[in-house]
């Protein structure tokens, strides 16, 4: 589970934001969509914890899987100055990933800045379905992987806050619009919580099926802290589960967002 | 090389324990290592009912170390009697059960229900800063130490341990306390109160605002009251607060540790308890030590 990956390169998309491949055949091997590595950004007791990253995808051939972050604080920004050939220890891959779709199934994928990543493994593994993809950024500035999500899906929508590209607004703008005319039988989501609460509702109205990913500070992202959790109906009551074992997808119906 | 350790009754076959509430029941790490080479494992900390815990977020990175504020989030005694031991009891390794009350009742039960139960000690926790009843008002006295561990010593058929809080004045006079009042040893230290801010949302990181430092950053408050209290008590003392690797480990122990237990460390490498096993025999490969128990307060002053 623990094991030490090897970059094979470091590639920045766009201001702040970075795509790092990384060698290793048991994290490339076993990973599923919505799941996630565990990173340690350094030795040294500065950056203490590891940092959970989604798996973006994974090449098994070449025995190699794909994350991409953005910097947010002095751990990401560590691992953006990671050069080819470098070690990196990793944990994984963890967590339970998103339900794939059956064949000949409408699926919708709705993402917002750094939850589009998981997003891209899962419709490239759902082969077969109709997809259908709804990104939105803050701009045009940070809109990343367009030509691999429009390879991905059947369609591709990407909205931005300013406008700078795509449609102007909050990505649940488009994507309500089309739940007016049309009815996917699956929709993920992964993003800020305001936009996760909008795709879950408009679901759990219409009794369509819906899994969010969701995110917390973790502690060991294997389970034994309890640490990670979120709110999970249980019956007439609920309980905090654990992001990084129970989840981090989780069916919208049982999230209790707070 | 003789590297088990008894502590009143309680056998270790090494002197390394996986540190409450950071290991949960074992089921998690026991993916990663053979749980069988463990010392012991105290377990995640137990009410009597089951407890939802604190609000998220639950932890905090700092310099060295985390601020913590789980609130015992636990499935309750019963169900921990029912669904884990059977687990914990496939491995060849102690089992402590942490437990934690809100009235001296509370510990009472649990200790009776514990005491039946198929474990081998008790370690009562008084000392977690994050919930707000019970619990830690009776680890901040010396009063309520003695209330509580002479009141479960009357039913708790097991080796009693008594957690002691850092959140004190004089840790020594708590340890006195406990051991006055009939505890077979004393485990020392639980988190330190602390706090962060997120300067730019202006709010607290932790969604109950103040929470517990564990990790490197506290270790050597930690070595310092191991080495006050067990000079202060008879009973054997069990070390923890920091400690990261085998050289940690030893440190507690010169310092007048029986065992020591490691919590934190285990989040950013699971294997770090059986990497000080492997690195305690190094250490007494090198200084000569036949006995793991002669390294217990083989300080020279
Ligand atoms: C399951 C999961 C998957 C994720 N996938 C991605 C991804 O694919 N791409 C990406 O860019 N980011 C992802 N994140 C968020 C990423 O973990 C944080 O941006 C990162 O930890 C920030 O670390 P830092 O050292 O740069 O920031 P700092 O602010 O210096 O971090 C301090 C502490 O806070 C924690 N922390 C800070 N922000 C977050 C956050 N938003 N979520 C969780 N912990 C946080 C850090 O882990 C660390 O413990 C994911 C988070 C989770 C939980
Ligand atoms: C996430 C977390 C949860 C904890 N829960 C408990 C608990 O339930 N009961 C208890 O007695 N101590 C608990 N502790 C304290 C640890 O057992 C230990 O005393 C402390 O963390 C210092 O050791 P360390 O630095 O090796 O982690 C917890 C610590 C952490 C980090
Ligand atoms: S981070 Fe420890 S339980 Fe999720």
């Amino acid at each position: 589970m623990n094991f030490n990956a090897v970059v094979v390169k470091n590639e920045k998309l766009a201001e702040n934001i970075y795509l790092l491949r990384l060698k290793s055949e048991k994290i490339s091997h076993n990973a599923a969509p919505g799941q996630f590595v565990n990173i340690k950004c350094c030795d040294g007791l500065d950056t203490y914890l590891r940092r959970p990253v989604s798996i973006l995808r994974t090449h098994g051939p070449e025995n190699t899987f794909d994350i991409a972050f953005m910097v947010r604080g002095k751990g990401t920004r560590i691992l953006s100055c990671l050069k080819e050939g470098d070690a990196v220890d990793c944990i994984g891959p963890l967590g339970r990933g998103f339900t794939l779709p059956e064949k000949g199934e409408r699926i919708c994928v709705v993402g917002g800045g750094i939850g589009i990543f998981p997003l891209l493994y899962l419709l490239e593994k759902s082969a077969g379905a109709y997809k259908a993809a709804f990104l939105g950024f803050r701009s045009g500035g940070l809109v990343v992987l367009g030509k691999d999500f429009e390879k991905a899906a059947d369609q591709l929508i990407i909205s931005t806050d300013d406008g700078s590209f795509g449609e102007k607004g909050p990505v649940t703008t488009p994507f309500l619009k089309y739940l007016e005319k049309e009815r996917p039988d699956r929709v993920y989501t992964c993003g800020p919580a305001p936009m996760m609460i909008k795709v879950a509702d408009a679901c759990n109205e219409r009794g369509i099926f819906c899994e969010v990913s969701m995110e917390q500070r973790m502690g060991c992202g294997i389970g034994a802290c309890l640490v990670c959790v979120c709110r999970i109906k249980h019956n007439d009551d609920w309980a905090y589960e654990r992001i990084c074992r129970d989840g981090p997808v989780f069916r919208a119906e049982e999230v209790i967002f707070e | 090389m003789d590297l088990t350790v008894n502590i009143a009754g309680l056998k270790l076959k090494n002197p390394v324990i996986a540190a409450s509430g950071t290991f949960g029941f074992g089921r998690e790490f026991s993916e990663f290592f053979d749980l069988n080479l463990l010392g012991g494992i105290s377990v995640k900390g137990l009410t009597l009912a089951p407890r939802k815990g604190n609000p998220p977020p639950r932890i905090a990175e700092t310099p060295a170390g985390i601020l913590n504020s789980v609130g015992l989030q636990n499935p309750g005694v019963h169900a921990f009697v029912r669904d884990e031991i059977p687990f914990l009891r496939k491995f060849d390794t102690c089992i402590i059960a942490n437990v934690a009350g809100n009235t001296v009742e509370d510990y009472c039960r649990m200790a009776e229900i514990l005491s039946d139960a198929d474990i081998d000690a008790i370690e009562l926790n008084v000392s977690c800063p994050n919930v707000k009843e019970g619990c830690l008002i009776f680890g901040s006295t010396a009063e309520g130490i003695s209330k509580v561990t002479s009141a479960v010593r009357k039913v708790c058929k097991k080796t009693l341990i008594v957690k002691l809080s850092p959140n004190v004045t004089d840790i020594t006079e708590m340890a006195k306390a406990a051991e006055y009042s009939g505890a077979d040893c004393v485990s020392l230290i639980n988190t330190i109160l602390g706090m962060a801010i997120d300067i730019n949302s202006r709010r607290p990181v932790l969604g109950n605002v103040v929470g517990g430092l564990s990790g490197p950053a506290v270790k050597p408050i930690a070595v310092r009251m191991v080495y006050q209290v067990s000079k202060a008590v008879k009973i054997p003392v069990i070390g923890m607060g920091g400690i990261s690797n085998a050289d940690d480990a030893v440190e507690f122990m010169l310092a007048g540790a029986s065992a020591v237990m490691i919590g934190t460390a285990g989040f950013v490498n699971p294997y770090v308890w059986i990497e000080t096993i492997e690195g305690i025999k190094q250490y007494m490969e090198k200084h000569g030590f036949q006995k793991v128990s002669d390294i217990t307060g083989a300080l020279i002053e």
